[in-house]
């Protein structure tokens, strides 16, 4: 064996390793800001912008995912003058011509959450370093959509929250650099109050399931204070795993807590899970203190209905927007989105679809890409005709404020997607509240 | 690696690593994986797999919880945020600290057995501390939403020398950034130091031991010598590299989530390590840098992107490319990393490594032959 021979001594390869290893790291250091962009990601002299489109393609929100994307690859369309137009026919006021945005080609990548925020921001950041998004969007998960919410404060890129319904997102989480179209659980409770009076009286008992994230605590917060405020009791609130997949063990103690009224503070397939397995035991089926037994779902959708099948008829919750609106808004996006996929959209479509063309629009409007410019024309911008009425983007915590529904499973269906049938339009002044009562701090422009 | 093992040899490899590594931001650019968060998942992924293979590939202990120390590593550098400051050296140094020592708490009881139940141990602790984070340390973790920076957060050292900004401050290194490329550079150099302790632990005589473990624990045992305390040490020396990525994880991104405990996550560094070599030194470096580079890259890949690199097909044809190319990219990454996983399992056991070694060995008894055959007349004369 020659391992006791001496060949170059180890200090010699060391201290030339890490001669080498300066030498060759320098020039990186010193390259980082030769280029001198003003701002992160400015598009400059090219003749195209690109947007960053990141939702969750696997996990319990995969549905809604594919329908968000769908609306943007829409919107994408609509912005560069393709297809029907859309909403830029029916947006009041209306900025953007139909050419791109600033004489520039919308584009855009795609990435996938997987409902983590691990892997939503390393997706984003993906983007944002190596495809040079100006904007990045999507949704489903609040706890998702808040990590990257503080991810685009820290890299300076506007993000547009999609789906996100709990009240940190703009409330005690928020950024200056992240907006929400859609509504939140505050206002699903104010919506969904006189109508629990309504149909089930002053004397109830709730007892409440709920997703153990951001979302469900701040929607159980809300519908809680709702629903004692119309002088329930509240048996319990119980917190599950999300994506529990078998919620029978949550389920078996409601039957013996006399509680009258189940609340699924659940989403996605996890409340198609729990409503399916609810009804399977029987609950609505029961008399408890002389009531029927009732089961609420505060957050809706259309596809969570779809998939919940006959379980839903008549069961009571809110949608930020729902596809057999009446108002010429909505009726153009279903008419192109149908159009084009060749099924009605979902609310996470909508939303997404929105949120698209309000970046677009107040890109325009500001006439630069310049992030603290766009967010200055995002502020207090009041619009309509994008479904929901008129609608307006305070300020103060950048969540807009619109009319919200309440919806009811539809007991008589006349096709696979008329499964909710709209009770009531809230109007807007009675959901709305006072920005400092979720506390938080948006911070500065200048990221 | 290198085909006879002498310092100098060692030496080559130690320099001819470190160089590949820093100048990842150069030769990665042809395959679009060049920017800064990418690669510093390749440098922290690496000292994750580095370090599990001192477990796994040295001593021969399956472990299939070793994210639950990648977690604690995260949340400690997350906390030394928080309260302390926002220079990452504290936060490195608690989380690889605390990491050790809860290392040592899980081995103290997984050590007790081994083989498979030693791997099931560990995986029961692993979700076990995943579920902790989940739920019932929530006020510490913040659950599912991950623990993340606020702007009033004491940082009481950060405080004493600088007046607090306008947004949250960002994560540095004595006033270097640690987002981008700055971070990169600091996870390499880690990385390329965590490499340089492996190789010395698996040249030096502990090393020996570990390997003299794995290769028979009970005549270990039969002649006098009690080898959980090696065992033990090594499980630890893991657990701190799993707490060193952990922690640079936060670094580079200062959030903490549960989902980093997931069972999954401890599957995955064992893939990683089966994929570049079990047992070998530059193995597990480059098992992590190909997971990583299919779930960043190949994930991004949609229908428009394909189409674009199939313009050059006819329509038809382009059309069906694209459908069946499609499977394989974009949300069905995943198929296409076990594809690869199970041919590398079936046809190289011995990971990407082995693949070098025989197409060199391939290389050498060719050379070998042409000039035995050169030689053929010479013997004829």
């Amino acid at each position: 064996m020659d391992e006791i021979k001496k060949g170059v001594s180890r200090r010699g390869v060391l201290k030339g390793g890490t001669a080498l290893a300066a030498g060759l790291a320098a020039p990186t250091f010193f390259m980082r800001h030769a280029f001198g962009a003003d701002f992160r990601n400015n598009p400059g002299d090219s003749s195209s912008v690109t947007f960053g489109f990141n939702v969750p393609q696997t996990g319990a929100y995969a549905d809604e995912g594919a329908d968000e994307l769908r609306a943007y690859k829409l919107a994408i369309k609509h912005i560069n003058g393709e297809g029907d137009g859309g909403l830029l026919n029916t947006m009041q006021p209306l900025s953007l011509k139909g050419d791109g945005i600033l004489g520039k080609k919308a584009a855009y990548v795609t990435g996938d959450t997987q409902t983590k925020s691990d892997a939503a921001r390393a997706s984003a950041k993906r983007m944002i370093e190596k495809d040079g998004v100006i904007m990045y969007s999507g949704g489903s998960s609040s706890g998702v959509a808040i990590a990257q919410q503080s991810l685009a404060q820290e890299m300076g890129i506007v993000f547009m929250n999609g789906l996100t319904h709990s009240n940190d997102t703009t409330g005690k989480d928020k950024r200056r650099y992240g907006f929400r179209h859609f509504f939140n659980a505050y206002m699903s409770g104010a919506a969904l109050g006189p109508v629990l009076e309504a149909e089930m009286g002053k004397e109830r008992s709730a007892y409440h399931l709920t997703a153990d994230y951001t979302w469900g605590w701040t929607q159980e917060e809300s519908i809680k204070n709702t629903t004692e405020g119309l002088g329930w009791q509240t048996a319990n609130a119980v917190k599950t795993p999300l994506g529990a997949g078998d919620f029978s063990q949550y389920i078996t103690p409601v039957l013996n807590s006399g509680a009258d009224v189940l609340i699924l503070n659940h989403y996605g397939k996890d409340m198609i899970n729990s409503l399916t397995q609810a009804v399977q035991f029987g609950l609505r089926d029961k008399q408890v203190n002389g009531k029927d037994f009732q089961i609420v779902v505060p957050l809706y959708s259309r596809l969570m209905a779809q998939g919940a099948g006959e379980n839903i008829k008549g069961i009571f919750g809110t949608t930020n927007w729902n596809w057999s609106l009446q108002d010429a808004g909505s009726q153009a996006f279903v008419k192109s989105f149908g159009q084009e996929y060749g099924f009605p959209p979902s609310q996470a479509a909508h939303t997404c679809y929105v949120q698209t063309l309000l970046y677009a629009n107040a890109c325009q409007m500001a006439g630069t890409f310049y992030p603290p410019e766009v967010i200055k024309a995002l502020e207090g911008f009041e619009f309509d005709g994008m479904g929901n009425g008129k609608t307006l983007y305070r300020a103060e915590d950048h969540q807009c404020f619109k009319d919200v529904l309440v919806v009811k499973g539809n007991d008589n269906p006349s096709s696979q997607f008329d499964l909710l049938e709209v009770v009531q339009e809230v109007p807007r002044s009675q959901v709305e509240y006072d920005a400092s009562i979720f506390g938080g701090e948006l911070g500065p422009y200048e990221a | 690696m290198m085909s006879k093992i002498t310092p100098r040899n060692d030496n080559v490899m130690m320099g001819l690593f470190a160089v590949a590594v820093l100048t990842m931001p150069i030769w990665l650019m042809p395959i679009g994986a060049s920017y800064p968060d990418l690669m510093q998942k390749f440098a922290i992924f690496g000292i994750f797999a580095i370090g599990f293979n001192i477990l796994f590939g040295l001593t021969g202990y399956l472990s299939f919880g070793h994210a639950a120390f990648l977690g604690v590593g995260s949340y400690t550098a997350v906390w030394s945020f928080k309260l302390l400051s926002m220079n990452v050296l504290p936060a490195v140094v608690f989380a690889v600290l605390v990491a050790g020592a809860f290392s040592f708490l899980i081995g103290f009881i997984s050590l007790r057995r081994s083989g498979i139940y030693f791997s099931i141990l560990t995986l029961a602790f692993a979700q076990m501390s995943y579920n902790l984070a989940y739920s019932v340390l929530t006020p510490i973790t913040n659950g599912e939403t991950g623990l993340q920076l606020a702007k009033s957060d004491p940082r009481v050292v950060d405080a004493l020398f600088v007046e607090a900004g306008a947004g949250i401050p960002s994560t540095n290194f004595f006033g270097i950034a640690m987002s981008g490329y700055g971070g990169f550079y600091f996870c390499a150099i880690l990385l390329i130091v965590g490499f340089y302790l492996s190789l010395r632990i698996t040249r030096s005589p502990f090393g020996m031991m570990l390997k003299a473990i794995k290769s028979n624990q009970n005549r270990m045992s039969y002649t006098g010598l009690n080898t959980r305390p090696y065992a033990l040490t090594a499980f630890v020396i893991s657990g701190m590299y799993a707490g060193l990525a952990g922690s640079l994880l936060a670094v580079t991104d200062p959030l903490a989530g549960a989902e980093r405990m997931q069972w999954t996550a401890s599957g995955e560094v064992v893939l990683m390590t089966i994929l570049g070599g079990v047992g070998t030194l530059i193995g597990p470096v480059l098992g992590a840098g190909i997971i990583k580079y299919f779930e960043n890259i190949f994930s991004a890949f949609n229908e428009s992107i394909l189409t674009s690199i199939f313009s050059f097909l006819p329509d038809g044809l382009q059309d069906v490319v694209v459908s069946v190319v499609g499977l394989f990219v974009g949300e069905g990454w995943h198929l296409t990393l076990g594809l690869l996983f199970m041919i590398i399992v079936i046809y190289l056991p011995g990971g990407l490594v082995e693949g070098a070694q025989r197409i060199r060995t391939y290389a050498t008894k060719k050379r070998e032959k042409k000039s035995a055959a050169s030689h053929q007349p010479q013997i004829a004369e």
